[in-house]
């Protein structure tokens, strides 16, 4: 099998490629307005949803059961939706949902496809593959058409254009769209693309989106938008083709009324997004009247056979945990070199991966819990990632580098007392060189790596327990002089 | 195809090997024992619960104007006539009587989407609609409710529930019909975070809301 995860596999260190970003101020300045903008209006509503912690955990309860019965709700979602009109098709890894996407585009002769966004298509870089097959994907939702026109990459889930302002905007769209006048404010530029799109609506003849929910006891299907591209997308062609990972499905029609109050509030701080599409198969005279669905593991029935870290599939994608993490807030998107940024991202990339590439996204946090505490499903994303980072650890001490065997000699050290005690004598006598005024600010060889960012206190003269045995000495000695 | 029912075997397999404790048996009870502790009925009186509606609507950019069953169709000339509207598609069940008189329009099944396309404005009704968070739901009539620049949605008082599980609710037996939540005019908040009135939906929602 051959997941992909868009290029995250080529993609540079974490460490790497923060370095560069942390530089740009101008996307520093953006990142840090649109997530300061967003994580205020997420904490307004949400402060006045009074069961916000009853909702949070009634949509956890109901991810955890769906996740172990998923072989069911999949079977049933298949049945009903194929009932409706629907079909339904099955995908192993990227390679195979991209050829099934383009043989059925090509068996409808289109040409031409207007998407939806979707981060599953980004995921298994679908875009490539239409354009490698001579088929033109048009990118409707505004943040995506301005990543797309920008020849740029997505920085965020919900906002995937969040690192740009609108002066860039401008210029990309003028360039894009051939321009010659164009303002800056957001409406002028929300217009721009408003007529720059309808007449693809109304002529493109096939239809892409993802999927929110997927409903299986209807065989339904949900997308949560704002602009009406979506709605666009969904109900002007004559065909549509949806891609949706496993882990889309709930149980029921029922459940919308917990995810519909969580989603909104936690994506975008509203108290509900403008629309929410919900069709089942086709619909005699209203929408499409051919669908199809790709339902796609890549990667996820590995994260669910890790029962520590399968939470990781609970995620229903509103990039809460991005707006509110003091690392991404820094560095943007781009660092994590994955469509899937953030601490999200730094769980669910290398795990799609079975850890083989991403190793560096485990260690891209500070661990403060700020991401579980907005999660609106109760992923314990602190809690995976220390997993995780197990788990590279781990894997690097099968291999043979010094690192390993060092932490190898250190634990043998540690596991005994007579070791222990020797190692802290010749440390006492080893460090002197190294000594500054108490402090060890330059290490030499590989230790070095550590002191470069860090100053380590030197050891001192006498251990706790060495000057404990003297105390008891001195004071036996004390009581026999005074005797 | 031999090989696409092989990867759903595959998949289907990969999952079940997964969860080896899993009974199908006991799915159904485990999924109604679900603890659902939140709020799923109104806590308002229905006075307030209207007043949060409109509220939330005029929150959206939304314009909502009052009225009685007797004063519908004033209130949709009155509408129409402050946007200079002359052309209107109506959504097919909508009811006659609703409509102001010589009242030009044409009924959504008699239209091509690239008719509808140049038409100023289109009316409907709504199935349900939510307080709490400023919404309507409507059933079908999907494309006129997006292509024309103007929505006029007429609300009863008593379609108008407090919460989202309370229009769930109401919704259920609808539930395989093609539904679209509606909450204000369409809108992005892609640039810079800022919610900009519409974008691709209409550009302006009118609620004529009827009072008991």
């Amino acid at each position: 099998m051959s997941i992909r995860v868009g290029e995250a596999a080529e993609a540079p260190s974490f460490q790497k490629a923060a370095l560069p970003l942390l530089d740009d101020t101008q996307l520093r300045k953006n990142v840090r307005h649109a997530t300061d903008v967003i994580t205020n209006k997420r904490a307004i509503v949400v402060g006045e949803q009074h069961d916000w912690q009853q909702l949070r955990s009634a949509a956890s309860a109901i991810k955890e059961h769906t996740l172990r019965h998923l072989d069911h709700y999949l079977l049933q979602f298949e049945a009903a939706c194929t009932a409706a009109g629907g079909h339904v098709h099955w995908a192993s890894d990227a390679d195979e949902a991209n050829r099934i996407i383009v043989d059925l585009v090509k068996q409808y002769g289109g040409k031409e496809v207007i998407k939806v966004k979707t981060m599953t298509s980004d995921e298994i870089g679908l875009n490539k593959a239409f354009e490698a097959n001579g088929i033109h994907p048009h990118e409707t939702d505004l943040a995506d058409m301005i990543i797309q026109l920008g020849h740029d990459k997505p920085s965020h889930i919900v906002v995937p254009a969040l690192h740009k302002n609108r002066q860039q905007v401008r210029e990309i769209f003028m360039q894009a769209m051939g321009l010659s006048e164009l303002g800056d404010k957001p409406e002028d530029l929300t217009n721009a693309a408003r007529h720059y799109l309808r007449e693809k609506f109304l002529k493109v003849g096939i239809g892409f989106s993802g999927a929110n929910y997927l409903l299986a006891d209807t065989g339904g299907v949900c997308v949560v938008e704002s602009e009406g591209n979506g709605r666009m997308c969904l109900t002007l062609p004559d065909v549509l083709i949806t891609v949706a990972g496993i882990e889309k499905v709930i149980p029921g029609f029922r459940d919308l009324e917990i995810f519909l109050q969580l989603l909104p509030r936690s994506a975008t701080g509203e108290r509900m997004n403008p629309y929410n599409s919900l069709w089942t198969g086709v619909h005699d005279g209203d929408g499409p009247q051919h669908f199809h669905i790709v339902l796609l593991d890549n990667g996820r029935t590995r994260i669910l056979a890790d029962p520590e870290s399968r939470q990781t599939l609970h995620c229903i994608r509103c990039g809460a945990c991005l707006n509110t993490c003091p690392v991404y807030r820094q560095t943007g998107g781009h660092a994590y070199g994955s469509i899937y940024a953030g601490p999200i991202g730094a769980i669910l990339t290398p795990q799609l991966f079975d850890m083989q590439h991403s190793q560096s996204l485990p260690y891209a946090s500070s661990l403060c819990g700020a991401c579980y505490e907005v999660c609106p499903v109760k992923i314990n994303i602190p809690e995976v990632l220390i997993h995780l980072r197990g788990r590279v650890v781990r894997e690097q001490q099968s291999g043979a580098n010094i690192e390993a065997m060092g932490m190898k000699a250190m634990a043998n050290i540690f596991a005994s007392r007579r070791r222990f005690e020797a190692a802290q004598r010749l440390g006492r006598i080893g460090q002197w060189p190294f000594v500054s005024e108490g402090w060890v600010k330059h290490l030499p060889g590989m230790l070095g790596n550590w002191t470069s960012v860090r100053d380590l206190q030197s050891m001192p003269q006498q251990s706790f327990r060495s000057w404990w045995r003297d105390r008891k000495k001195s004071a036996v000695a004390k009581e026999k002089a005074d005797a | 195809m031999p090989e696409a029912t092989n990867t759903r075997e595959a998949i289907l397999s990969r999952i079940r090997a997964t969860n080896p404790t899993a009974d199908a048996a006991v799915c159904t009870s485990e999924y109604q024992a679900i603890e659902r502790a939140y709020q799923q009925s109104a806590s308002m009186d229905r006075a307030s619960i209207i007043r949060t509606f409109i509220e939330r609507l005029h929150e959206y950019d939304a314009n909502v104007t009052e009225t009685s069953v007797d004063g519908i169709a004033t209130a949709i000339a009155e509408i129409l006539n402050t946007h200079s509207q002359k052309s209107t598609v109506l959504a097919d069940n909508f009811k006659q009587q609703f409509l102001p008189a010589d009242f030009h329009c044409v009924r959504e099944s008699q239209i091509t989407k690239e008719q509808l396309n140049t038409i100023e404005g289109a009316i409907s009704e709504c199935e349900v609609a939510i307080a709490h968070t400023g919404t309507i739901i409507i059933r079908g009539s999907r494309q006129i409710t997006l292509l024309p620049d103007r929505y006029l949605c007429v609300v009863s008082e008593s379609q108008v529930v407090e919460t989202v599980p309370e229009a769930i609710a109401v919704l259920e037996k609808f539930a395989a019909e093609p539904l679209t939540f509606i909450s204000g005019p369409s809108a992005t908040a892609d640039i810079e975070m800022t919610r900009i009135r519409g974008v691709h939906g209409p550009r302006i929602l009118d609620i004529v809301l009827v009072r008991d």
